[in-house]
Parts: structure tokens; C-alpha cells; sequence
């Protein structure tokens, strides 16, 4: 099976509430939206992500703008305002994200 | 207001404490606004502001609120656009004050309404569970802080004797936006569906350029236009609750159905109850369309009855934290990094202190690794200053004491403050509008 970076056929978008990172994920190609919805499971994106997300993720679907948001708990190295890590808002996990290999779509 | 306006144009002015200023004047200078939102004031920000009011009490709020007044007073108030600012911070009444000062400096009539009654630290209940870990609030160390999140109801006292700028603490971000909404549109606080548009783009506004082409550019996959001249948003609502997000022509950024996809999603927890002190917006059914070069027609909010608590964002003394770098270039940077990480971390426990270590830069070659370089950073948080000072002269003293090559530290300390959540009963909170106005 072909795999792609998540980046070649995703864009994405990190936020953070406390500790918690939310991660928003949406197809370049909106065909591509069911794809990405049965490839890229909140399990997946706990796998990829484990050396930050010591919680749990959970994925909302929200077809009508065939988004994916993946929240986070425990993400933030106990959040923004006491983390120690450098980029303490999880800004560039939406960056990393799109490191993860996926089946290409076919 | 009149109930005769069909449309609202409402701009984004700041979406963060250090956002830009040029692109607000611009924006105020051509948009046609009706109103202008300066959202200045992150979680953390008001605690940190309440420790510079305690320094000085005549201090405490926004540390640009000088120079946001200096440039936009004298733009918005001849064109009849309205200001309206959570940059009042932890003591909004000084920043009314400077408002009435910079007016009358430059000339200018200005009537500006202060909106108070977010500071709760005397109402909680500071043995009251946090809702990050249902530990007692103070428990977690000295609270310093205690701000309810007020909603669009606060402000409209002020917008409704008049006010030319509205100067709030503590205020949900999205509330500055439906505040005046309510009072151009004439709706109903109660009516759920048009708060919850009137929410939605608040939403979409709150982060300034991150809905015009800002936070979102990468190079060879998303492209954006003219990044270096990206033109702050506006909204043109209607009265029906739908609405456009554009911006100013000739200006650079883009807005299109993916930059308004990715701002609509951010930062909501379940996409179906993003919870507001105004409504619980449900954004499940919201539909984007491309009307015209940058601008999205958005509609499809849809809300539920606001919640009878108020959230309460309380900061607390969470002692200091220690940083400090160190560069190593070359053949062998990371090896040598790694060797400086490992000594000076050894050296830091002796003290009882357990360090984070991280490496930094340049680890395999986008150049051939002879011209790497990597970056050695050592963090800890501590819970004296003098024990943060220690973590950064330890690093320093790599200078000597260290591998071969070692150059470029820049240490910090830094005075931490955490924030926790807790509720309040709605009714518990009283909001206070004063009106000052230039002489």
C-alpha cells in the first residue's frame, strides 16, 4: 500500500485550551474527506502524537465542512501558562501532524 | 439603536495583546466600519496584569493601550466608528482614564464607557475544586487573580448612553463582537439563534488575521498572497444572522473557505457546544461559500441557552522558571549538545532541581551537517527565584566548564503565573458601567 504525508492531501490548525491541544485537520481536496475520516482515527493521531499527548483524543466529525478535530487532553506539559517546553502553546504540533504517513487516496 | 440597519460591519482591530497596529489604521481608514474590536487579552494576561497594578496601582492594564489609543482614537472617533476593548485588562478603569487623556491630547470629543465588575476575587470560594484537577483552587499556591468571564449584556449599558469606546476587563472574546450586534440589530439577548450567529463570527473575528491568510501560509502548499501586508478582517452581518467575512481590498493575506474552516474550528472543544456566557453555539451545520475574491459567506449557526454559571479564570503564584541556551555548530554539534546537556543537568540535581533538557536546530541536513548547527535548552521550574537564577548561570558556566565550541547563551527567569477555572453562579456577578468623557 502507497502512503503519503498526512501533509500532501491535509491542512491543519493547532489551538489549545489549558492543557489541552486541539488539533483541526481538513482535506486540499474535499473528495477526500471520507479518506481522511476513516484513516486518520483519534488512535492514530494518539500513536503519532505520544510523546506530547499523555491524555486521551477524541475526534469530532464535522462533514459539513469536512473538518476533523482531534482533542487533546494532556497535551501541554500541564498547560501554556506552567509548561516548560519551549513552544508552551503546542503551536507547531499542527506541523508535526502532518508528518504522519497515511494510505494515499485512491 | 435604529431598528432601520439591515447590515453591521464590525473589524477586527487586534487579536492578541501584541498584534499589530498598521493594519487596525488601515482597516479603520477604508473598511466602512461600524464598529472595531481590539481582543487584547489572553488567559494568562490578565493575571500577569494584575501584578503590574499591584506594582502600580495606576497600571494594570494593556501594555500598548497607549499607542492603540494614539492611533486609533484619532481614526475612529471623526468616522463615527466605535470602539470596543477588553484591553482595560486588570484595571479598565485606568484604561478608560487614558482613553479620556489621549483624546483630549489630540483634540478630540470621546465619551467612554468602563465596564467593571469581572474582578471576583473576593466572591470565590478559593477551597472550591479546580476544574482542571479537583484540587481546591488554593491549593495549587497563592491566588493572585480571580476574573468571571462577563458577557455582551455588560457592555450594552455603555453602548446604549452613547459611548464612542468601551473598555471592559475581562469579557468572553466573542461577547465584544455580540455586543453590539444586539445593540445595532435591536435583537433579543434571549433569542439563542441570533446570538449564537452573532457569536459565530465573533469567533471567526476574535484571532484578527488568523481568519485573513495569517497562521496559516506553507510555502509549496498553501500560499498566501502578500504575507508581509495581511489585511485584518471585518464581518458585514445581516440582520438575519448571516454574513461575509471580507477584507480590505489592496491589501495583502487571503481569505477563502479554507482559512474561515480552520478559524471556525479552532480552539472549540466538541464543535457542537462551544459554551459562551451569551449561548451555546453549535457550529455543526455552519456552511461556507466563496461569494468574490476574499470573501466567504458563512450562515448556519445555530445555539442553545446560555449557561447560568460563569466561567472564572483564576491565576495563582506558580513559582519561577529557569531557561537558558546554549549553541553548538559543526561536525559533532549534536554529540557535543547532548554532552553539555548531560553534565549540566547533573550539575543542577545536585541542588534537588530536576531539569528538562531539549536540543534545538538544525539535527540532520537540509545542508550537509558540517555546516549544522544545534541548539542545547535547559528549563526548570523552581520555586525560588534565586533557584531559577542558579539553572541559568549553570548553563553559562558551560561557557568554561563545557564541551568544546560552546557559544550564544541567552538566559531567562521568569516569574510564573498559573491559571486554573473554576464557576460562579451568574447571579453572584454584578457588571458596573462607568462613563467618563473628555473635558
Amino acid at each position: 500500500m502507497r502512503t503519503v504525508h498526512l501533509r500532501e492531501i491535509a491542512h491543519t490548525r493547532a489551538g489549545d485550551k489549558g492543557d489541552t491541544a486541539i488539533l483541526s485537520v481538513f482535506p486540499l481536496d474535499d473528495r477526500h474527506y471520507g479518506w481522511l475520516a476513516t484513516h486518520l482515527t483519534a488512535d492514530r493521531v494518539k500513536d503519532y502524537l505520544a510523546d506530547y499527548i499523555s491524555g486521551e483524543v477524541t475526534r469530532y466529525e464535522v462533514p459539513s465542512i469536512c473538518g476533523l478535530q482531534f482533542v487533546c487532553t494532556h497535551a501541554l506539559d500541564g498547560g501554556v501558562t506552567t509548561s516548560l517546553a519551549l513552544d508552551s502553546h503546542g503551536k507547531s504540533l499542527s506541523s508535526r501532524l502532518l508528518g504522519l504517513r497515511i494510505a494515499a487516496p485512491v | 439603536m435604529t431598528s432601520a440597519v439591515n447590515t453591521v460591519r464590525i473589524g477586527s482591530g487586534a487579536g492578541f495583546a501584541g498584534d499589530r497596529i498598521d493594519s487596525a489604521v488601515d482597516l479603520v481608514r477604508g473598511g466602512a466600519l461600524d464598529d472595531l474590536v481590539l481582543e487584547c487579552l489572553a488567559e494568562r494576561t490578565i493575571a500577569l496584569a494584575h501584578s503590574r497594578r499591584r506594582v502600580d496601582p495606576s497600571r494594570g492594564y494593556d501594555l500598548y493601550a497607549e499607542e492603540r489609543f494614539r492611533a486609533l482614537l484619532p481614526e475612529a472617533i471623526p468616522r463615527g466608528v466605535r470602539i470596543l476593548s477588553n484591553l482595560g485588562a486588570a484595571n479598565p478603569l485606568a484604561a478608560g482614564r487614558l482613553a479620556v487623556q489621549v483624546a483630549e491630547d489630540i483634540g478630540l470629543a470621546c465619551r467612554v464607557a468602563v465596564v467593571t465588575g469581572d474582578d471576583v476575587l473576593a466572591l470565590i470560594d478559593q477551597e472550591a475544586p479546580a476544574l482542571e484537577d479537583g484540587k481546591p483552587l488554593s491549593s495549587h499556591g497563592q491566588i493572585v487573580s480571580a476574573n468571571a468571564y462577563l458577557g455582551a449584556d455588560s457592555l450594552l449599558p455603555g453602548l446604549r448612553a452613547d459611548a464612542d469606546v468601551v473598555i471592559t476587563g475581562r469579557v468572553a472574546d466573542p461577547s465584544l463582537f455580540v455586543a453590539p450586534l444586539i445593540d445595532r440589530f435591536g435583537w433579543d439577548p434571549a433569542d439563542e439563534s441570533m446570538m449564537a450567529a452573532a457569536t459565530l463570527a465573533g469567533h471567526l473575528l476574535e484571532c484578527g488575521t488568523q481568519v485573513s491568510g495569517g497562521y496559516f501560509a506553507d510555502p509549496g502548499y498553501k500560499s498566501v498572497p502578500r504575507l508581509e501586508a495581511v489585511g485584518l478582517p471585518f464581518a458585514d452581518i445581516a440582520r438575519d444572522g448571516t454574513m461575509i467575512i471580507g477584507k480590505l481590498d489592496g491589501t495583502g493575506g487571503l481569505i477563502d473557505r479554507r482559512t474561515v474552516r480552520e478559524q471556525l474550528l479552532y480552539e472549540l472543544g466538541d464543535p457542537g457546544a462551544y459554551t459562551t456566557p451569551d449561548v451555546i453555539l453549535d457550529v455543526y451545520s455552519v456552511a461556507l461559500g466563496e461569494v468574490g475574491p476574499d470573501r466567504v459567506h458563512v450562515s448556519g449557526a445555530a445555539g442553545r441557552r446560555r449557561p447560568d454559571e460563569l466561567k472564572v479564570s483564576v491565576g495563582y503564584r506558580a513559582g519561577f522558571r529557569g531557561e537558558a541556551e546554549i549553541s553548538y555548530a559543526g561536525l559533532g554539534c549534536v554529540d557535543r549538545a547532548r554532552l553539555a546537556g548531560e553534565i549540566v543537568a547533573e550539575r543542577i540535581r545536585r541542588s534537588g532541581i530536576d531539569p528538562r533538557i531539549d536540543l534545538i536546530g538544525t539535527l540532520d541536513a537540509p545542508n550537509s551537517m558540517s555546516h549544522g548547527e544545534c541548539r542545547l535548552r535547559v528549563a526548570a521550574k523552581t520555586a525560588s527565584s534565586d533557584h531559577a537564577q542558579h539553572i541559568t548561570r549553570e548553563v553559562e558556566a558551560l561557557y568554561l566548564n563545557g564541551p568544546a565550541g560552546g557559544g550564544g547563551v541567552r538566559t531567562t527567569v521568569t516569574d510564573v503565573i498559573g491559571i486554573l477555572s473554576t464557576f460562579i453562579d451568574r447571579n453572584d456577578v454584578t457588571p458596573q458601567t462607568e462613563i467618563l468623557e473628555t473635558s
